[in-house]
């Protein structure tokens, strides 16, 4: 058992980290809003938190929660003029706002440029992340259920008739953002510190797009699906190490074909194959 | 007065779809709106929910000016509506459609569901009986777990009538209830807006069923061109010659 940790440690970690990523987009998904700056805040967590223990010794969980709560405080500044946009609009602003975090990383003496931070103290653990993680998801399903879980799906599923059953739309609408990028940071941290060094490269386009596709895979349509989603696609280059096909472009084919498949033949991702049996009156 | 319309304006770039508009909807009653296509009765509705804000003029409820107020303050104080293109939650059952609607009547709060206190349990139990007591009303609790996109015309407009009635609204606003229906369903619609009215809730509709507007409204608001013609009884708007000419056109002078 020890020796399956020690040679699969670090991917599980990792599953775990992608998970509570996939949960903070996740968020915004279930209100309708497709965010992609959710890496970028991620970054800001990350950063902020690595910078509170390498330079002022802050408390490894006070430095966590320090990123998150930054991240969460950006959400609202970004939130109020963006969340006035509709649609594939919405995605193009999020996604500008990324670059803009990204470059600032490169440009900022205290991020460390394009280097980045090296030497973030280790103290991320297994437990922790799947500690945080357990608690992410099982107050998300609560969520789900809540009246401001009704909320966020009658604006995902008519944002006009939502407002006229009373429902505050502006307001949810940040509320979800603003969470998502919460949990966003808190995973950012956590990965700075157990990855030793953070670049600004690892919060771009591409990590956007990782992030998207675990949940379109997985399915934004209940808590287990974005979960499942970003379990899956870290496993498989583990097992496509297992079949001899390495890292390039077979892998990327590998993924894009699971995708597609996905988008084809399960458009509520791979949760629905699992289950449709939930009562109505959840 | 429940509901009053004074001078109420909007245009949409030089486009007057309604000027000067003013009459007064009563507390309890059945009020039709009727007149040609194009004559902003949709617009009017749309004034009153609050999703099109006036450009000029004051709108009343219960005394109160809401004509500033945004689409989920004008619904918090008590007024639901339908559309005419329907707007269901189609990804969600019936059952969860009406669910979504009970967002102001408060219930299901976060805390007591986090901590399992037994008034979360209790506080849905009630939220879904409620909800069925909806269905039940408009005529659709058989259907409860149907997801709402798969419903039939007929009953999309029915659901769409529960989900407003889970507002508990005082005025509730219907934009062509019965169109796209059967002569037995009309019937049932017919019975079921009486039914609320005497139970205290005030209707406005828009219709083009004349019949059936004639029959079920205690008064009747004709638009022609964005502007009142006429506000009276239904025999006193059938008569008026404004009312002949707008829907007609005017008479040609013989000669």
């Amino acid at each position: 058992m020890s020796e399956f940790f020690a040679v699969y440690g670090s991917l599980i970690n990792f599953a775990g980290l992608n998970a509570l990523l996939a949960l903070s987009l996740y968020v915004p998904l279930s209100a309708g809003q497709l965010s992609l700056g959710n890496a970028a805040f991620a970054g800001i967590g990350a950063y902020v938190s690595a910078i509170l223990t390498m330079r002022l010794n802050a408390p490894f969980p006070l430095a966590i929660a320090a990123g998150a709560f930054t991240a969460a405080c950006v959400a609202v500044v970004i939130g109020a003029p963006v969340l006035r946009i509709r649609g594939i609009f919405l995605a193009m602003a999020t996604l500008a706002f990324g670059e803009v975090v990204r470059i600032a990383a490169v440009n900022l003496a205290i991020t460390g440029g394009a280097e980045g931070l090296i030497g973030i103290p280790s103290k991320t653990t297994m437990l922790i992340i799947y500690g945080t993680l357990g608690v992410a998801a099982y107050f998300l399903t609560i969520l789900r259920g809540s009246r401001i879980g009704w909320s966020f799906a009658s604006i995902r599923e008519d944002e006009t008739a939502a407002m006229v059953m009373g429902i505050n739309t502006t307001l949810y609408k940040n509320s979800a953002f603003i969470l998502g990028a919460f949990i966003a940071g808190i995973a950012g941290g956590l990965y700075a510190h157990l990855n030793f060094i953070i670049t600004p490269g690892e919060f771009g386009f591409a990590a956007e797009v990782q992030l998207l596709i675990y949940n379109i895979v997985g399915g934004a349509r209940s808590v287990w699906g974005p979960i499942l989603g970003a379990f899956i696609l870290t496993a498989i280059p583990e097992v496509l190490r297992g079949v001899d096909i390495t890292a390039g472009p077979p892998r990327l084919f590998v993924n894009g074909l699971i995708l597609l498949l996905v988008i084809l033949y399960l458009p509520n991702g791979l949760s629905s194959f699992f289950k449709r049996a939930k009562g109505s009156s959840e | 007065m429940l509901l009053e319309f004074e001078q109420i304006s909007r245009s949409f770039g030089g486009v007057k779809a309604l000027s000067g508009v003013t009459f007064g909807v009563g507390e309890g009653t059945i009020h039709g709106l009727i007149g040609p296509n194009g004559s902003g009765k949709t617009t009017l509705m749309n004034v009153v929910s609050g999703l099109c804000p006036p450009d000029g003029g004051r709108l009343l409820l219960g005394g109160r000016p809401i004509h500033r107020l945004g689409p989920h303050r004008i619904a918090g104080l008590g007024v639901a509506r339908t559309f005419q293109n329907i707007r269901l939650f189609a990804g969600m059952t019936c059952m969860e459609n009406v669910i979504a609607a009970q967002h102001l009547r408060g219930g299901r709060a976060l805390l007591p569901r986090l901590l399992r206190l037994r008034g979360a349990k209790i506080s849905e139990t009630r939220s879904v009986a409620e909800a069925l007591t909806c269905l039940t009303k408009a005529g659709i609790a058989a259907r409860k777990s149907a997801i709402a996109g798969a419903l039939s015309y007929g009953e999309r407009r029915r659901l769409e009538i529960a989900r407003a009635m889970a507002l508990e609204p005082r005025l509730l606003l219907l934009d062509e209830p019965i169109a796209g229906m059967r002569l037995r369903e009309i019937e049932e619609m017919e019975g079921l807006f009486r039914s609320l009215a005497r139970s205290g809730i005030t209707i406005l509709l828009i219709e083009h069923n004349m019949p059936f507007v004639m029959r079920l409204c205690h008064r009747i608001t004709v638009l022609h061109f964005g502007q009142t013609v006429i506000t009276g009884a239904p025999e006193e708007v059938a008569e008026h010659q404004g009312v002949i000419d707008a829907y007609l056109g005017p008479k040609r002078t013989e000669g």
